[in-house]
């Protein structure tokens, strides 16, 4: 039984799970999205003192604030107890990483960009530090992420997320065709 | 003790997001090269059942656990503010290979540099409070 629980879980699988969530969240009063707890923690770090945009009453938020860190329970226990092995990327998407230098081995993200040690290299600040900012930044200006547009949003049938869905592919297949061969080369 | 609910709706999200690899920065570079349909199918049968969801909820009325009637804040309508700030969003997305709640479940999972993601995410949010009066919406 557990077997079958490790490996990649197929699409069909994941997405309507995902609608678990947003329905859940729905029938508890709430509205799935993540990244209104950026904007939660600029309020509990004091933010709201001097800008009237983080001056709001984070405690009612708290709830988002424990899912996040359900969130990170979960992909403890999923890391822990549910091992996944060699994930199975595209072979078109491996030979195109490789041939900008790329690695792809048994991790979740590549580890010559992504691990600890390598901190204070350039690279590492362009894809942590900036890609975390822009990250922040954007979708606070579009009012939502990849849950509150592309999920909900689209879910409800509203304009506003599809247009902010065509900006993310927009800034992601920019950086991605454009710019990355440059970026992992720093 | 009314929290507990979000906190194991949570750890079920960041189980999904790991074992359907959406936390993976390869999964996202897929997406991005149009080479899997993998997060398509994902994001894709998600929003279809998800409509079929509101719209269920929409016309039975059905009401949430406080008995208030369940409704979706919409969204202004506007323009720029989802066309620039989602594009300044998909650069940190195709950067990162991570959204804001992978962020969260990519630390669980033991990728350290994620929390300086998430900071920085934090702080990318501040600024833009704090130039927002400045941007078009």
């Amino acid at each position: 039984m557990i077997d079958a629980l490790n490996g990649t879980w197929p699409w069909y699988i994941a997405g309507p799970l995902i609608t678990v969530v947003l329905f859940l969240l729905l029938y508890w009063g709430k509205t799935f999205g993540v990244s209104g707890n950026y904007r939660t923690m600029c309020s509990m770090l004091g933010a709201g003192k001097s800008n009237k945009f983080f001056d709001f009453d984070w405690k009612s938020e708290k709830w988002n604030l424990v899912f996040i860190l359900g969130a990170m329970i979960g992909g403890w226990i999923a890391h822990e107890f549910l091992p996944s092995g060699q994930i199975p990327i595209s072979e078109a998407t491996v030979a195109d990483l490789q041939a900008i230098g790329v690695s792809v081995g048994q991790e979740m993200v590549p580890m010559d960009i992504f691990d600890v040690n390598q901190l204070f290299t350039l690279k590492t600040i362009v894809f942590v530090v900036v890609g975390g900012f822009l990250v922040g930044f954007g979708t606070r200006w579009a009012g939502g992420c990849t849950s509150g547009h592309a999920i909900t949003g689209l879910s409800n049938l509203q304009l506003p997320s599809l247009i902010a869905v065509i900006g993310f592919f927009i800034g992601g297949l920019l950086v991605t065709h454009l710019l990355l061969p440059y970026l992992v080369a720093l | 003790m009314k929290l507990i609910k979000y906190l194991l709706l949570g750890i079920f999200f960041g189980i999904v997001l790991t074992k359907s690899e959406v936390i993976s920065w390869y999964r996202i570079q897929e997406m991005f090269r149009f080479q899997s349909f993998h997060m398509y199918g994902i994001i894709g049968s998600a929003v279809v059942l998800g409509a079929v969801v509101v719209q269920i909820i929409k016309r039975t009325g059905m009401k949430d656990t406080m008995g208030e009637s369940i409704d979706l804040p919409p969204k202004d309508k506007v323009f720029w503010r989802y066309i620039l700030g989602g594009s300044i969003f998909g650069m940190g997305w195709a950067l990162t290979g991570a959204c804001p709640g992978p962020t969260f479940a990519l630390v669980g999972n033991g990728y350290w540099l994620f929390l300086l993601v998430i900071a920085f995410g934090v702080l990318g949010t501040y600024f833009y409070g704090v130039i927002k009066d400045k941007l078009p919406h």
